[in-house]
């Protein structure tokens, strides 16, 4: 399962890339969400591969078999968690500047620039 | 008394639960901050003596033994930001008695405060670069809301350029973290820095360096990546553009300075090297900014960049004299900072604007004012006898040392600039007659934020004026950045 | 529109989503389960109450402001990490008891397990002071 993952996180970087580019607001912090999720996959993926879970038999004292990275793993979950925060607060974020300037166009964002 | 190494941390984090179920009492809510941010400083002040006489002191949490669990670090630099913190923490809470008004405190501007003092702490002591991670973004979530609360259209859009950047920025610093860890199979500074020495990693590190010095680079607000800076800082009131234009961008010099000192520094040539470039062409920017402004806040924004091309500049030049003028230079420039934030403040109280144009005659009609202004403003362009003087001194002589005559001659100008475009504030808000459509004035320069403002203010000078202990402090400090083998032994014990 | 197969459902739902929440909060520690997924399960139950019927409903089922529940979370967290400190261990580190119960059996009680209980208490009430605050405009 190792070869297509880096793909899947090329594409997601470049789809991410791509969304950010945009002038929508919206669309900009869809381009994040990717963007976190593509590193996340990066994460998942300088683990380790493997098929097995890292979970330890019922009395046993270390893993029989090599298994996943579970350090890796709990990385991303609080990737996940930070992430989930953040974007929470951003989506909040653009919809009062939604409510301020009526759109959610980047170019409208000017009221303080020279 | 090891506990005392993660105090800063948890203080912050009391005092943010205190203030949390305060949240009806405005009043209290102030008191208990003011008394938390002084605890925080005296804890920071023990802490910091305590480094200083008894070594770096390490605490594993959780009594995992490093490298498997997370490892709080205090060395003499971690010690030096977090008493800088507790500094600055005082100030702000301070100086926002009477300048934050009731519907931003029960918003719950206080717990956000602490809570951002408890992130930047957190990221001063972590010796582990995920932990890092998240103390950074502990410290960026409470900044994103304090930067947006109860802001109208010009603070909500500066503050959309600071989350976006500083989101990439996050996406790209965990990127940094996964290829290392892929790399090296650890996270523990110490034990990265151990890693980093054996040949079979030559050359593979550099993609990770750079990684990292583009997620730290925003940060910190180095060329090319500064220009959310300038869009964002000048917008929320005066206490908390203090706090971010004091403390967050040096979040990201330090984090530089900790990664570049201590684990990538095997490709000098490549990475100090792109630091170098990168710290003389922030400088010139930033204080060109600063002269083409007129507005007091984007002025100063400016003058951050600027300023943090010149502690990039000590890490590049990665010498013992170098990082000391680094450690020194953020130390004077956060105090600096800060103050000229507050003074801003002041002046906008005063004169009743930011603009230049539609301010004058303060120094007839606020003389002490000025004298609050010119004792920050000359220091920040580095004039004889205070602080930013001796902390440009010791980078100068440190790039004489080190051959590297450009960068020294850029820093010489860069100064004089600086110079410059104080002078200009100076003319244009104080000299200059009151012009014809000056703003209206609201009365209410009271002693809560005179108070803070002059006591940074003696302290640029007391820097100044007795230098030695500072300085004395700092060229320990970059010896002990240098020698990195005492800190992997600090924490990972002998024999590793 | 009175949205009445929500209404009932949510009712129902509610007391058992609470129950599984605190299922997942306990189990946590050994299995899969934990704090912060048993914290937004509960923290789930008021905002179905809230879709269904309206903001104020939900905080009065709640009765206690989730700001107060994000403070307490908070403190009770940071004491379980404090505690081992008292006992001049470092940081953080696990606490354990042993207690005999009359009909359970044993039951070992540690600071990973109050830890989580706070994390349970900061994540619910976060959940929802955000979500009521966002609904209430």
């Amino acid at each position: 399962m190792g070869a297509w993952v880096p793909v899947v996180i090329g594409v997601l970087y470049a789809t991410g890339f791509y969304l950010m580019m945009r002038r929508s607001i919206v669309r900009m912090i869809m381009g994040l969400v990717l963007l976190s999720h593509g590193t996340n996959l990066l994460i998942f993926v300088s683990g380790g591969l493997r098929d097995v879970v890292p979970i330890i038999e019922v009395g046993a004292r270390a893993p029989s078999r090599p298994t996943a990275d579970p350090l890796a793993q709990a990385m991303i979950l609080t990737a996940i968690v930070i992430s989930f925060a953040v974007l929470a607060f951003a989506l909040v974020l653009a919809y009062r500047s939604y409510e301020n300037i009526g759109s959610d166009d980047v170019d409208e964002l000017r009221a303080e620039e020279p | 008394m090891r506990f005392l190494t993660v105090l800063p941390i948890a203080l912050p984090m009391a005092t943010a639960i205190v203030c949390l179920f305060l949240r009806e009492h405005a009043r209290a809510q102030r008191i208990a901050c003011a008394a938390g941010a002084t605890l925080h400083l005296s804890v920071a002040v023990t802490l910091l003596c305590r480094v200083h006489a008894k070594g770096i002191q390490v605490v594993q949490a959780g009594s995992w033994p490093a490298p498997h669990g997370i490892s709080f670090v205090a060395d003499l630099f971690s010690a030096i930001m977090v008493v800088l913190t507790g500094i600055i923490g005082l100030a702000v809470a301070l100086y926002s008695v009477r300048s934050i008004d009731n519907a931003r405190v029960s918003l719950g501007y206080y717990p956000l405060l602490q809570v951002l003092l408890m992130g930047v702490s957190g990221a001063f002591l972590t010796g582990d670069i995920f932990n890092m991670y998240v103390w950074f973004e502990v410290l960026l979530i409470s900044s994103f809301v304090l930067l947006s609360l109860g802001g109208g259209k010009a603070q909500i859009e500066g503050a959309i350029k600071y989350v976006v950047l500083n989101l990439i920025s996050s996406a790209f610093f965990v990127a940094a973290v996964a290829v290392l860890y892929g790399l090296t199979g650890t996270l523990n500074l110490a034990d990265l820095s151990r890693v980093a020495e054996s040949r079979a990693l030559e050359g593979s590190l550099t993609l990770p360096a750079i990684l990292f010095m583009f997620a730290f680079g925003i940060k910190a607000a180095i060329f090319p990546l500064y220009f959310w800076l300038p869009a964002s800082y000048h917008t929320p009131p005066p206490a908390v553009a203090a706090l971010f234009a004091g403390l967050l961008t040096k979040v990201g010099v330090y984090a530089l300075v900790r990664v570049f000192t201590l684990v990538f520094v095997h490709d000098v040539g490549v990475t100090h090297g792109i630091l170098l470039v990168s710290a003389m062409v922030t400088m010139v920017l930033g204080v060109l900014g600063a002269a083409a402004g007129r507005d007091v806040r984007r002025i100063l924004s400016f003058h951050i960049i600027s300023q943090v091309g010149y502690m990039v500049l000590g890490l590049a030049l990665y010498t013992p004299l170098a990082l000391a003028g680094t450690v020194f230079y953020i130390a004077h420039h956060i105090l600096v900072k800060a103050n000229l934030f507050l003074v801003g403040g002041l002046i906008q109280r005063a004169g009743g604007s930011y603009d230049l144009k539609r301010l004058g005659g303060l120094s007839s009609s606020h003389p002490w004012l000025a004298a609050l202004f010119l004792i920050p403003a000359l220091s920040l362009a580095g004039l004889p006898p205070l602080s930013g003087f001796y902390a440009k001194l010791t980078l100068l002589a440190a790039g004489l040392q080190s051959g590297e005559y450009l960068a020294v001659a850029v820093a010489l100008v860069v100064g004089l600039l600086t110079l410059y475009s104080m002078i200009k504030i100076w003319q244009e808000a104080f000299w200059k007659p009151v012009p014809a459509d000056a703003a209206a004035v609201t009365p209410g320069v009271t002693v809560h934020r005179v108070l803070p403002v002059a006591a940074l203010a003696l302290m640029t000078v007391l820097i100044g004026v007795c230098v030695g202990p500072l300085y004395a402090l700092s060229r320990e400090a970059g010896d002990q950045l240098m020698d990195r083998r005492a800190y992997v032994i600090a924490v990972l014990g002998e024999g590793r | 529109m009175s949205p009445l197969i929500l209404r009932t459902a949510s009712d129902l739902l509610r007391p058992l989503l609470l129950l599984f929440s605190i299922f997942l909060l306990l189990r946590g520690h050994q299995e899969p389960g934990g704090g912060f997924v048993g914290g937004l399960i509960a923290a789930c139950a008021y905002v179905l109450h809230a879709i269904a019927y309206d903001v104020a409903g939900a905080r009065r089922a709640l009765s206690i402001d989730p700001k107060t529940l994000t403070g307490t979370g908070l403190a009770v967290a940071l004491s379980s990490a404090l505690l081992s400190v008292t006992l001049g261990k470092d940081l953080m580190t696990g606490v354990w008891g042993k207690a005999e119960l009359p009909f359970f059996g044993p039951l070992e009680l540690g600071t990973p397990m109050i830890f989580d209980v706070g994390v349970y208490l900061v994540v619910m009430g976060t959940v929802l002071t955000v979500f009521l605050e966002l609904r209430g405009d």
